[in-house]
């Protein structure tokens, strides 16, 4: 019985299968096989993509730019810091586009392997320190400085701050001197890791909504400062070397310039996409307004880096090799 | 923790031999308390984030000089990237079969419509016509979700990592089975390649074998090669005595016997590992995302970036159903293969198969040749709804549960998490390494003993020490809790195929999911915690608990339970006295799986506030200068989860004296 009904099922759905599948497959276009030809001596050119939007925002209007100006063939690959330089010597990467410090990277692949080379500043700078969400700031104006953290401190306890006041900090592949500062400056409080990028943002976004306290570490440009304002908490003002001995810091982080990097086969053969990443420069309003059309109004990358480079045609001009 | 009560629970058995090994041990933690309370503090070994030890440097050492060696050392230039150059073209090729445009076509030479073709003939072919609906539905979904080309270049990298391990996990495998030596050398092995966090071998394997798809296909097969090892190992060694004597008597040779006999009786099992190693494959997804591997994996970590819960769900959901397609497809064709054709008659089914065959060649000519059976048609609004709905579920649930769970979190935290960890981490190393040895030695035997003292040794000389404690309180906790959900949500699938039937789909989402995608609620409902770490591991390692009570309960004889009822047992009588004792071994291998799933959440942990030995390992992953701890705190893992396992081994076997296998 089973058996039976089973078949006349098949056989019924193979016959209409068929039978939908030929009238339909008469319309429709064909695939045509593309030309593989190359346009203009751009050739290709690999970026590596760091994990923030920030960094996309960077990346996707000079990869805009490099394929419909210079015509190149634009490879992204995503890939966090390290890993992106160590590409460098081996050939898979390009050019990094945003890059925050990173001194012992500088030194491993610039100065001893010589497989990378410094391509100037991005023009943005960057932040890190401490903040709290606004609506602490406007209830404790005198947070902001570091000197009334400690009477502060019973605010910020948590289950895991051990009876002291909790310093969130995120993702490790930032610099933090975090545990250092807070033993330095004598402070009531004990250093959480977050972990993570997204579990800092969210502990944020809730204290802010529900007004709950959360005091932790993070940076600007950032594209979630434009969705809630933290309000930058003032250490010691930082003076040139005050950071030098890691287990001494004492005073807040030094602004970062944010900068380029690429290999040093691709700077040398000195080819058209070279000179766009080398001559590259924006603001860090630039950059917030490309990170919040992808983070914020939910573009693809290219959508937003099309959109920002049609508004913005002086600032591409000026990037373009000259020849 | 849980070990310890169902050893307890056993004593009814043989009473006389057990009555004063309950009593050492209640006599050892009093003990322990009291040195405790007086040495607290004293020799933690705490060690500071930003402090290394030298054997962390020399770590640091060894990674770079791999990497300086690449361009001139003969084995780079004559082994391993041979090794990458075959492992790229296996991926590039099935990609350009079905993912990517290839060979001068902008589409791939298979477009949707000829895969969920062939998935289904396929399906229908090995399996039977409900899988094959199944196989088709899913597929064709993902189409909907607007996630077609990613699902396919997941797909493909899945299946060149599944190909792989099996050409070399079968064989290992079936060696493994024949050879007693051979299975001992590879068992620790295989321990290693699955508790090593992935986030450990990452920056190295791009080293060796670049940024790329063979890196990220080596990177799955190291964690799904396994499973297909053990489990063809398992099902050779578990064919039974008789037939295999029976080849012998006529005069079998090896090969004879292997192939006449062990290999056709334990091919069920072999299938079985097959479809493991497929699991294991799609739980790397978003992990290998991380070196560039294409598909969903890369959808969830760039939504994860801009905090986007609805579109990393919308992936998510294409994950889970991707594995569940497989999982029932090859199940029902390992039922297939033991119990030979279906219920057609032979005849029919050969009309059938042609039949259907030129259908499903006739689809993949439309989709070489047409554009709109090539590209999924747009207008597959779908995933729109799927996001936006996991978006309205997380926005609700954190504004009207939070506190509920809040509540939670502190009290789990307060009432056993901050004891728990206050007494492991801060006793004195060498009592609390004492404690451990002691404890194996009377819960288990002596030779359990001697592996968790080794295993002691290699926690302190890591580094890592305090760390460690830290982290096995948290999961000792876990696996508390997922032993719990595992016996009450267990028991009740067991006993009805109804409730089965409707948490089955449940347990198989919670086990597939990407913990990436529930990063953001989970943070949502219990902040940055120990405890979100908790519930991120019990949500991975529940479902596996329960799946093994579940089948364990049913497993028992309906006479059994019904003799019971008949004597004027109630429910709950007939539970207790009857169906959890029965199922003692399924508990035990429940627990074992709990610890060793939990253990696997470590890393995931260290996202969420977990810190310790979690944390350490993704700063190692994050940071050049913290890699060799990173490595450190990636072994500290492994060790934990082989004396762990170990000691629960022991006390199982001398609980019982007949052992289950144990499968992984």
């Amino acid at each position: 019985m089973r058996s039976f009904v089973g078949k006349r099922v098949l056989a019924g759905v193979s016959l209409s299968t068929v039978a939908a599948l030929t009238l339909t497959a008469c319309g429709g276009s064909k695939i045509e096989s593309t030309d593989a030809a190359d346009s203009g001596d751009c050739g290709t050119f690999t970026i590596a993509i760091n994990p923030w939007v920030g960094y996309e925002a960077n990346a996707a209007v000079i990869a805009h730019v490099a394929e419909t100006e210079l015509g190149c063939k634009v490879v992204k690959k995503d890939l966090k810091e390290e890993i992106a330089w160590q590409g460098f010597g081996t050939g898979q990467v390009d050019a990094i586009v945003e890059n925050w410090g990173h001194d012992d990277l500088k030194k491993k692949y610039i100065e001893d392997q010589k497989t990378a080379v410094n391509a100037g500043s991005t023009g943005v700078e960057g932040v890190i320190g401490w903040y709290v969400p606004p609506w602490m700031a406007e209830e404790y104006p005198d947070i902001t400085d570091w000197n009334n953290l400690n009477k502060y401190a019973s605010l910020f306890k948590t289950t895991e701050s051990g009876g002291k006041g909790q310093l969130l900090d995120g993702d490790p592949s930032f610099v933090t001197n975090d545990e250092a500062l807070v033993k330095n400056l004598g402070l009531d409080y004990q250093v959480v890791y977050a972990g993570s990028e997204p579990a800092l943002i969210q502990a944020f976004r809730q204290a802010e909504e529900k007004k709950e306290p959360v005091l932790g570490y993070f940076y600007d440009p950032q594209w979630f400062l434009s969705e809630i304002e933290l309000v930058k908490v003032d250490l010691p003002e930082y003076q040139e070397g005050c950071d030098a001995d890691p287990e001494k810091v004492a005073c807040d982080y030094p602004v970062y310039d944010l900068d380029k990097i690429v290999s040093k086969s691709f700077a040398d053969a000195n080819g058209p996409a070279y000179q766009l990443v080398d001559n590259f420069n924006w603001t860090n309003e630039d950059q917030n307004l490309v990170a919040r059309y992808i983070a914020q109004d939910n573009m693809s990358p290219e959508e937003a880096a099309e959109k920002w480079v049609e508004a913005n045609q002086d600032k591409v001009e000026a990037w373009l090799p000259q020849s | 923790m849980a070990t310890t009560t169902m050893t307890g629970s056993s004593t009814r058995t043989t009473p006389r031999r057990r009555i004063t090994k309950p009593l050492a041990v209640v006599g050892l933690l009093a003990l322990w308390l009291v040195a405790w309370s007086l040495l607290r503090g004293q020799d933690m070994l705490e060690l500071p984030r930003a402090t290394l030890t030298d054997l962390h440097h020399w770590l640091n050492d060894v990674n770079d000089s791999v990497g300086a060696s690449r361009n001139s050392s003969p084995i780079f230039l004559y082994f391993f990237n041979e090794i990458r150059a075959v492992m790229d073209a296996l991926v590039t090729f099935v990609q350009g079969l079905i993912a990517q445009p290839a060979y001068g076509r902008p589409v791939p030479v298979l477009g949707w419509l000829g895969v969920v073709a062939l998935v289904s003939y396929a399906s229908w072919v090995f399996a039977n016509w409900r899988v094959a609906l199944l196989a088709a539905g899913g597929f064709t979904l993902f189409g909907l979700q607007g996630l077609w080309q990613e699902s396919m270049d997941t797909l493909a990298l899945t299946l060149v990592a599944v190909f792989v391990s099996l050409l070399f996990g079968i064989p290992l495998g079936i060696l493994a089975g024949v050879s007693d030596r051979f299975h001992r050398l590879i068992t620790p092995v295989l321990d290693l390649m699955q508790t090593m966090p992935t986030f450990v071998y990452l920056a190295p394997l791009t080293l060796v074998f670049l940024i790329g798809p063979a890196s990220a296909t080596i990177a799955t097969l190291i964690y799904a090669m396994p499973p297909a090892i053990r489990i063809t190992a398992h099902g050779i060694r578990s064919v039974p005595a008789p037939p295999v004597e029976a080849t012998d008597s006529f005069g079998a040779t090896r090969r004879q016997r292997l192939t006449k006999a062990l290999l056709p009786l334990s091919k069920r099992t072999i299938v079985l590992g097959v479809n493991q190693t497929i699991m294991a494959a799609l739980a790397m997804v978003t992990v290998a995302a991380l070196i560039d591997a294409p598909g969903l994996g890369k959808t969830v970590i760039k939504a994860l970036q801009t905090t986007d819960v609805g579109t990393a769900f919308n992936a998510g959901v294409a994950i889970v159903v991707m594995a569940i397609v497989l999982d029932r497809v090859t199940t029902a064709a390992s039922v297939r293969a033991e119990q030979g054709g279906g219920d057609l008659n032979p005849r029919i089914r050969r009309l059938l198969l042609a039949g259907f065959g030129l259908v499903a060649a006739f689809c993949s000519y439309l989709s070489y040749t047409y554009l709109w059976a090539s590209e999924f048609p747009d207008g597959g609004q779908l995933g729109e709804y799927l996001s936006q709905g996991a978006t309205a579920v997380t926005t609700w649930a954190q504004q009207n549960l939070a506190d509920l769970t809040a509540g939670v979190k502190d009290g789990v935290t307060i009432m056993l998490l901050n004891p728990l960890e206050a007494l492991l981490a801060e006793s004195p190393w060498w009592l609390m390494g004492a404690v451990i040895v002691l404890l194996a030695a009377l819960i288990g035997n002596l030779r359990a003993a001697a592996v968790a003292a080794v295993c002691v040794g290699l926690l302190v000389g890591s580094g890592l020490w305090n760390a460690s404690m830290i982290t096995l309180a948290m999961t000792l906790v876990a696996t508390l809790l997922v032993v719990t959900l595992g016996v009450v949500i267990g028991v009740w699938m067991g006993r009805s195929s109804r409730v089965d039937r409707v948490i089955r789909p449940v347990l198989d989402a919670g086990q597939t999911m990407p913990a990436f995608v529930y990063l953001i609620p989970v943070v949502a409902l219990f902040s940055v915690s120990r405890f979100s770490a908790i519930v991120a591991g019990v949500v991975y390692a529940a479902p596996v608990a329960i799946k093994i009570v579940a089948d364990g309960v049913r497993a028992i004889p309906e006479s059994t339970v019904e003799a019971a009822t008949a004597a004027g047992s109630n429910t709950w009588q007939t539970i207790t006295k009857v169906q959890l004792p029965m199922a003692r071994q399924s508990l035990l291998l429940a627990t074992n799986q709990g610890l060793i799933y939990v253990l696997s959440m470590v890393v995931i942990g260290g996202l969420v506030g977990a810190g310790a030995l979690g944390y350490e390992v993704v700063a190692g992953f994050s940071q050049g200068q913290l890699y060799g701890k990173g490595l450190a705190a990636g072994v500290a893992i492994v060790v934990l989860g082989i004396m762990l396992d170990r000691i629960a081994r022991a006390a199982a076997q001398r609980s019982d004296r007949a052992p289950s296998a144990n499968q992984t």
